[in-house]
């Protein structure tokens, strides 16, 4: 169990909290990562949000394929990496998923909330089957979505734009939230990710206002939870965040989630994206 | 009115083009205070009310990045009234529970059990005895902080004031405030007071 | 009907390197909901990978083997343009075969 997390740790490393004795075992851990790479079973994920955005469902047995994300109706290419960002047609800045759920309800006549349900795949861990949005062996086609256009932007710039009043007012929210501490252990996103070069246990923590490590955090995700055998985009981020901050649930594609991604999307602004990954 | 580092780090990272319209601090607040109303819910043990600030928290908040001496000042002399010491007198417990208190990560999240007894989390953040490699970085090292200290009347008082409530000692403190917040029950509290200042712990040896 | 494989296969010097990724659950059955119930098992027993009509790889799984499993291995004979077929079938009896062609290297 100590050497998994160790592997763990080093596996997620961003910054070298390691003595130089521990340098050849990263060097053996980064070959073994670019080996996992291949390996990503995210590629599953992405095999399947690629059919699910062509396949006709809902009420309307409509496809995804008019969805506009950003750049134009049905232009994926390149989406991911410029979102969230404002929309005219809901006059609201969005996320990729809350745009996800926009375009199952205009465009496949989807109920807003069976659009919502079942946002994370689960598959009966006891802390994911009492979600109402997830259950034993049920797969997310929302998670398949997200996993296949990210890859769409891999290796492009992180480029949210920042132009529209909406944008810079979500952004500025988003950064109160960042700071906002509450609950029964007075946690704020802040307490874990306010200083460089900290970890809890061995998992290395991004400082998010530092440019560097926000980039190389925001650009790996989604990623595949290797212990969690799941694909998990940043709505999942989040909420998971919140939870285990004591808070109470975030609420998935919420306007206080989209206003934390946007926030951190901007921190990370220049970066690259090497989504989907692949992590502990 | 809030404090001008909040102002200077929403200023850092958005002006781009156009800025000119930025939004105004009180539209931020309220976009703020709507999301915190509608973007989330009760659920198990965790209620929204949760969301609600104490005095600390919301000082906190809004200062954070740079706390003004008199703001800090007076949050630790009100923190320090709030600690309760046992009764008893004794401050002191079992070292060997205090380990797995520190240990266990458990507690308040809408995971857990309501009933189920909440850990310290200590190593997620701090270094304590040595033979654990799995600790964090978040609090300073532990290791040897009897040995260091002693184990007097007054460092006991200290050590058990510290982990009830951390900001009486450090305002804002990231260090959660487990006996004022009702985290951990007083008798947790002693025996991690004993797993740091009992010289037979672990952290001392 | 189960989710395809991802095969890569590769020269690498005389030898063929294959890389396959399974979509499989493999549920240990030792898991419990949120109920108690035990999460039923479902996990791959065999692995056969076949080159020109022999066997190449023959493997016998259980539970633990994680989910989503990857198989990396390499087996001489082969050549690019060849096929190399992958079969796996579980304690369900549920199958699926899927095949790739070896490129150069």
């Amino acid at each position: 169990m100590g050497i998994q997390r160790v592997l763990a740790g080093v596996l997620a490393a961003t910054l070298p909290c390691f003595s130089p004795a521990q340098q050849d075992t990263l060097k053996e851990i980064e070959r073994y990562r670019q080996l996992l790479q291949e390996s990503n079973p995210a590629e599953l994920y992405e095999a399947r949000g690629a059919e699910h955005w062509t396949r006709k469902r809902g009420p309307k047995s409509s496809s995804l394929e008019r969805c506009d994300l950003g750049l134009g109706p049905g232009v994926v290419k390149g989406a991911y990496a410029r979102l969230p960002r404002y929309f005219a047609d809901t006059d609201r800045v969005q996320d990729l998923e809350s745009r996800l759920v926009t375009c199952m309800v205009a465009l496949q006549g989807f109920a807003p909330e069976e659009a919502r349900r079942n946002p994370f795949s689960g598959t009966g861990a006891p802390m994911i089957t009492t979600d109402p949005f997830s259950g034993v062996g049920q797969r997310s086609v929302m998670t398949d979505l997200v996993a296949w256009i990210a890859s769409e932007s891999r290796g492009m710039t992180i480029a949210p734009p920042m132009s529209h009043p909406k944008e810079r007012l979500a952004y500025q929210a988003g950064e109160r939230l960042f700071y906002f501490r509450a609950g029964p252990y007075d946690f704020g996103c802040i307490t874990c990710h306010g200083e460089e070069g900290k970890r809890i246990r061995l998992q290395n923590l991004p400082k998010m206002t530092n440019a560097k490590d926000a980039q190389r955090a925001f650009g790996t995700w989604p990623a595949y939870r290797v212990s969690e055998g799941e694909l998990r985009s940043m709505q999942w981020r989040m909420w998971e965040c919140i939870r285990q901050m004591r808070f109470p649930e975030l609420e998935f594609a919420s306007d206080a989630s989209i206003a934390l991604i946007v926030f951190l999307a901007n921190r990370a602004e220049g970066g690259t994206f090497d989504a989907p990954a692949i992590k502990r | 009115m809030p404090s001008k580092t909040i102002l200077a780090l929403a200023l850092s990272g958005i002006c781009v083009a156009g800025c000119a319209t930025r939004p105004s601090d009180s539209e931020t607040e309220r976009t703020v205070a709507e999301m915190i109303k509608t973007s989330f819910r009760t659920r198990g043990q965790a209620t929204v009310a949760r969301l609600s600030q104490d005095d600390a928290q919301a000082l906190c908040s809004k200062h954070a990045g740079e706390l003004p001496k008199g703001v800090s000042d007076g949050i630790e002399k009100a923190q320090q009234a709030t600690i309760r010491y046992p009764s008893s007198g004794k401050l002191m417990g079992d070292w060997r529970e205090g380990e797995r208190i520190a240990q266990s990560g458990v507690g308040k999240q809408f995971t857990d059990a309501p009933n189920r007894p909440a850990g310290g989390s200590c190593y997620n953040c701090h270094q304590l005895s040595k033979q654990e490699l799995s600790f964090g970085t978040i609090g300073p090292s532990l290791y040897q902080f009897g040995k260091q200290r002693g184990a007097s009347e007054a460092i006991q008082k200290y050590t058990y004031g510290k982990i009830y409530n951390a900001e009486a000692f450090s305002a804002c403190s990231n260090m959660p405030r487990f006996g004022h917040n009702g985290v951990l029950t007083e008798e947790q509290i002693t025996h991690l007071v004993a797993l740091l200042l009992d010289p037979d712990s672990p952290v001392n040896r | 009907m189960a989710d395809p494989m991802r095969i890569r296969a590769n020269m690498t010097g005389d030898k063929v390197e294959v890389k396959v990724l399974m979509a499989h659950e493999m549920e240990t059955g030792l898991r419990k909901d949120a109920s108690g119930n035990a999460i039923p098992a479902h996990f791959i027993r065999n692995v056969t990978v076949t080159h020109g009509g022999k066997t190449v790889l023959s493997a016998q799984w259980g539970t633990s083997v994680s989910r989503n499993p990857f198989l990396h291995f390499r087996f001489k004979g082969g050549k690019p343009g060849e096929k190399v077929t992958i079969t796996w079938l579980d304690n369900r009896g549920e199958k699926r075969t899927d095949e790739a062609v070896i490129a150069g290297g």
